[in-house]
């Protein structure tokens, strides 16, 4: 004892400053990737606190507005934890041939049975309701899922420490942040019905039709033969107020067929997602279908313009994620004007007088009449 | 259980609440203890703990100020949005808030003017100054 006192009171304090020093190396040469990822998960956890709580919000409102607007018997908070759990299998596609139809197929059974279960949970709404209401569902369904996938990386970077994938998730969450704060505005919207950004393509039809009459297409799309610079207008629209993409494909597709193919071109107007630094409501032009989806429209439009040799254009207003699916914003609304101009143009430059066009408006229709 | 569950994530935690006061507490009594240090004469002693009661108090402020920051984030704003109501015949024109059950082309109440029916034309919601000048780009 007796020495290492002496030994110790012949360390003047530079001695320990550079013993603490090389032993501050030693552990961070050790231990600095421990740190790292602990500082990474701290971050993570308090992105997934956020998460938690936009998604419980969202079985809230979900809940809240079945009750509201459906007026259950009984209480639907268990239907609708199971509802949230739902899941579609896409269908296999080894041997591509014939997954579109494939993947219809199941499209429609889900679709289907989602219309079903919210028609059970809700008695007393209307069809606009019910549209509205499964809407609202699939928003929560949406962050659900989202909470769950990444509470799943989270919780297995932990269990196995692995940096790389605690960090893999670190770079992608501001963009899954971002969508989930877009699917938690997209909530209320939804809910009351209100006109969501995607929208944008099916307010152009709806301006288009509005005072001509319209009659329903196959499946739930409605058209109106409206004149235009001289030309016959066939504009097609998901059929609205309610919240519905209905099947743009097939409704072309009938027209197409009713015509005989004899369409000068075909105009399809839709939201397009915007690249960072480009203006909110701006309008483009060009070739090609303009739809969004699982590519089963878009699949069957092509396959229609390519029997008939029918040009295709498209028109697109350009927003980000966040404005595809919160209520419309005053820009994008705007810029409906000026792509009923841009089609005008489209319609002059590509058509003579007499001919017959398509002019479709693809998106969500909720909260736009026609 | 949702209720339950979103009170959680947007409660503050009352032990961390607890450290926080405490130390603002601490610090207080610290400075409180300085300045009669410098009274009798001690300077040295009460410069430091003067610098130890500073720190503490802006350690522990700064803390309270994270974690009201952490529960105003988690807050999900609601935009306002605006119906224009159009009156086709005499152009009448009134904006209001939206109101469910609401959407364009929807006919609603009579026209104050020419009593003829007026229509929803338009539904969107205003993107605050702030936000706008956020998406601002010089180039």
């Amino acid at each position: 004892m007796l020495v290492l006192g002496i030994v110790l009171l012949q360390i003047d304090l530079s001695q320990i400053i550079s013993l603490l020093y090389i032993l501050f190396f030693v552990f961070f040469i050790f231990y600095g990737q421990r740190i790292q990822l602990q500082v990474t998960l701290r971050e993570v956890e308090g992105s997934l606190y956020k998460l938690k709580y936009i998604k419980d919000e969202g079985r809230r409102i979900a809940i809240e507005t079945i009750k509201e607007i459906g007026k259950p018997q009984t209480e639907p908070t268990s239907r609708v934890d199971r509802f949230l759990e739902y899941f579609t299998i896409s269908p296999q596609s080894l041997d591509p041939a014939g997954v579109v139809w494939k993947l219809e197929h199941i499209l429609d059974v889900r679709d289907a049975r989602f219309k079903d279960e919210v028609k059970m949970m809700a008695p007393a709404a209307d069809e606009t309701q019910t549209n509205n209401l499964e809407n609202t569902l699939e928003a929560a369904m949406a962050l659900n899922y989202i909470y769950k996938v990444i509470r799943h990386y989270y919780l297995l970077g932990k269990k196995t420490l692995s940096l790389y994938v605690i960090m893999q998730l670190q770079m992608i969450l501001p963009l899954v942040m971002r969508e989930a704060e877009a699917y938690a505005s997209a909530l209320k919207a939804f809910a009351y019905g209100q006109p969501i950004g995607d929208g944008a393509g099916a307010m152009v039809a709806a301006k288009l039709m509005h005072g001509h009459e319209t009659r329903k297409l196959p499946k739930d799309c409605v058209v109106a033969t409206v004149p235009i610079e001289g030309r016959t207008a066939y504009v097609i629209k998901a059929e609205g107020p309610g919240g519905n993409v209905g099947k743009i494909g097939d409704a072309i597709k009938t027209i197409i067929e009713e015509n005989e193919g004899k369409i000068a071109t075909i105009i399809m107007v839709d939201a397009a997602l915007k690249l960072e630094g480009e203006e909110v409501g701006e309008v483009a032009e060009g070739v090609g279908t303009a739809i969004g989806g699982p590519g089963v429209d878009q699949f069957k439009i092509e396959e229609s313009i390519l029997k008939y040799r029918i040009p295709i254009n498209a028109v697109i207003i350009k927003e980000d994620i966040g404005d595809a699916v919160s209520p419309m914003r005053k820009e994008i609304f705007d810029a409906v004007d000026n792509a009923i101009e841009r089609i005008k143009h489209v319609i002059l430059e590509r058509t003579k007088e007499g001919d017959k066009v398509i002019i479709a408006g693809a998106g969500n229709t909720i909260g736009i009449g026609q | 259980m949702s209720k339950a569950s979103a009170s959680t994530a947007t409660r503050i935690s009352s032990f961390i609440l607890m450290i926080i006061f405490v130390t603002l507490a601490l610090s207080l009594t610290v400075l409180i203890v300085a300045i009669n240090a410098f009274i009798s004469e001690q300077e040295v002693f009460a410069g430091y703990l003067l610098l130890i009661g500073f720190l503490g108090v802006a350690f522990s402020t700064y803390l309270l100020f994270q974690t009201r920051r952490r529960i105003l984030s988690l807050r999900i704003e609601l935009p306002q949005i605006t119906t224009t109501i159009e009156c086709k015949k005499c152009g009448f024109k009134s904006v209001r808030e939206f109101q469910r059950g609401d959407y364009i082309f929807k006919e609603v109440e009579p026209c104050q003017k020419c009593n003829e029916k007026m229509l929803i034309t338009a539904i969107y919601r205003e993107v605050r100054g702030k936000e706008k000048e956020r998406e601002r780009f010089p180039f």
